[in-house]
């Protein structure tokens, strides 16, 4: 088993002297950005409210946040770093895949029938 | 057995078989393989979630409102408690990649208290878990359901909740829960709500600032509150019955679904989180017999932190969708 862990984060701009440091400063990292969610969530800035591609802009930030926590977590806690290049690929590449067009056609066939009910040729307030 | 080919001639080769190109063991592999098949599982429960939200959009409950207790603390504290989960079980993911790492080093003391304090943070979340259920199927405020099987909730003049049992007036002709021995002995109804819509119709008449709020978000992004006459007006015609807490059939809270898809997603999940702190127990013991010890390597536990690792993955996004967006 390869015990050579790559030991920086956010391309080389941090660098870990241990594989046990490198743990602590993701936890830190995740910490921080954990932070951030929780805190736009309870306050909810009114400057963040607008809308950006159908939907607002307070929720783009928070997918994308979860986007980076989970890099983190897959890479650093799972390892993925460490493994080949073509083990990361088959599983991120399918599963990213996969859920892009999943997501896309629910949410594009929810908004449909969403356009169904308020355009009002169904009624579901009686 | 001459005529067995027992050499190709290719060994050593690119295509000579018995090569590993993506370096990792069989196990490891196929920990992969069903933590990709796992998340395509809990993505397809996450994107039915989406759906059913879209096609609701105007009306799904605010999740502020919803998740605002804390254990052993009273008033309003919105995301407080969920995000207090979250970062257990980060800390524990952060206790199980140490003793990953531990074990890489075969250092058997240290892989033990790591893993035990996995453990430890896997049974806080799965405990947390349990009591947002609890809290969540007890309610707080209770409402009125409607004939549509839409939500009306109440409000004082200030736009605060205002809880059913503050406001409700005895009425007149009450029912009474039908048991199996008051008439056909196959026929029986679950128990009923402590109200009935005339008491809290009574209670609306006699409380001149109550006001009824509705599903439907304004522009501003909050609940509408209806006037006066509105509001006696929709809970005299359109009440149907009382709703307090959640069920799979009704919930306080707004849209059935909305109920529906928390206990089912949130379930998933928590069941998940059950079972790695089973698996995680038997690892652990493994550990304290010395069984990789003998073996050699710590490969186990490595793959269960895989597992681990990936419940956490999946409440990250269980906490954005649920609590955030």
């Amino acid at each position: 088993m390869a015990h050579a862990h790559k030991l920086e984060i956010l391309r080389g701009l941090i660098k870990f002297k241990s594989n046990t440091q490198k743990i602590w400063g993701v936890l830190i990292l995740l910490s921080i950005v954990t932070a951030v969610e929780v805190v736009l969530g309870i306050y909810k800035p009114e400057a963040l409210m607008t809308k950006v591609i159908g939907m607002k802009l307070l929720n783009w930030i928070f997918i994308i946040l979860t986007i980076v926590k989970a890099y983190y977590i897959t890479w650093d806690f799972m390892h993925m770093r460490d493994e080949t290049k073509f083990l990361r690929r088959m599983v991120v590449w399918t599963g990213v895949f996969l859920i892009c067009y999943l997501v896309f056609i629910l949410l594009q066939e929810g908004g449909y029938i969403e356009g169904i009910y308020s355009s009002g040729f169904i009624k579901r307030d009686f | 057995m001459d005529t067995t080919v027992a050499n190709t001639g290719t060994e050593g080769k690119t295509w000579g078989g018995g090569n590993k190109p993506l370096k990792a063991s069989y196990g490891k592999m196929m920990m992969w393989f069903f933590i990709v098949s796992d998340a395509l599982t809990f993505s397809g429960f996450l994107a039915a979630y989406g759906f059913s939200r879209f096609k609701f959009i105007g009306s799904w409950p605010i999740a502020d409102e919803v998740f605002t207790h804390v254990p052993f603390f009273h008033g309003n504290y919105p995301m407080i408690y969920v995000a207090f989960m979250t970062f257990i079980l980060i800390m524990s993911s952060v206790t199980m990649v140490l003793a990953v790492d531990a074990g890489h080093h075969m250092k058997k003391n240290k892989v033990t208290w790591y893993m035990f304090l996995t453990i430890i943070g896997g049974l806080i979340f799965v405990g947390s878990q349990a009591w947002e259920w609890a809290t969540f199927i007890k309610g707080d405020y209770g409402a009125i359901q409607t004939k549509g099987g839409n939500i009306l909730q109440l409000v004082n003049a200030d736009g605060k909740r205002v809880a059913i049992s503050e406001i409700a007036l005895n009425a007149e002709g009450e029912r009474v829960q039908h048991e199996r021995n008051s008439g056909l002995w196959f026929v029986d109804e679950g128990t009923l709500p402590s109200y009935t819509v005339d008491e809290v119709y009574n209670g609306l008449v006699a409380n001149p600032d109550v006001l009824v709020r509705t599903q439907i978000i304004n522009e501003e992004g909050e609940k509408t509150v209806l006037s006066r006459e509105e509001s006696l007006m929709r809970v005299k015609d359109d009440g149907k019955i009382v709703v307090e807490g959640a069920n799979l059939i009704a919930n306080e809270y707004g849209t059935s679904l909305f109920a529906d898809f928390f206990f089912f997603i949130t379930g998933f999940h928590g069941f998940h989180v059950f079972s790695g702190v089973v698996i995680n127990i038997i690892i652990f013991f493994n550990v304290i017999l010395g069984t990789y010890e003998r073996r050699g390597s710590y490969e186990m536990v490595e793959k269960v932190g895989l597992y681990w690792h990936f419940v956490d993955l999946v409440w990250v996004f269980v906490f954005t969708f649920f609590y955030l967006v």
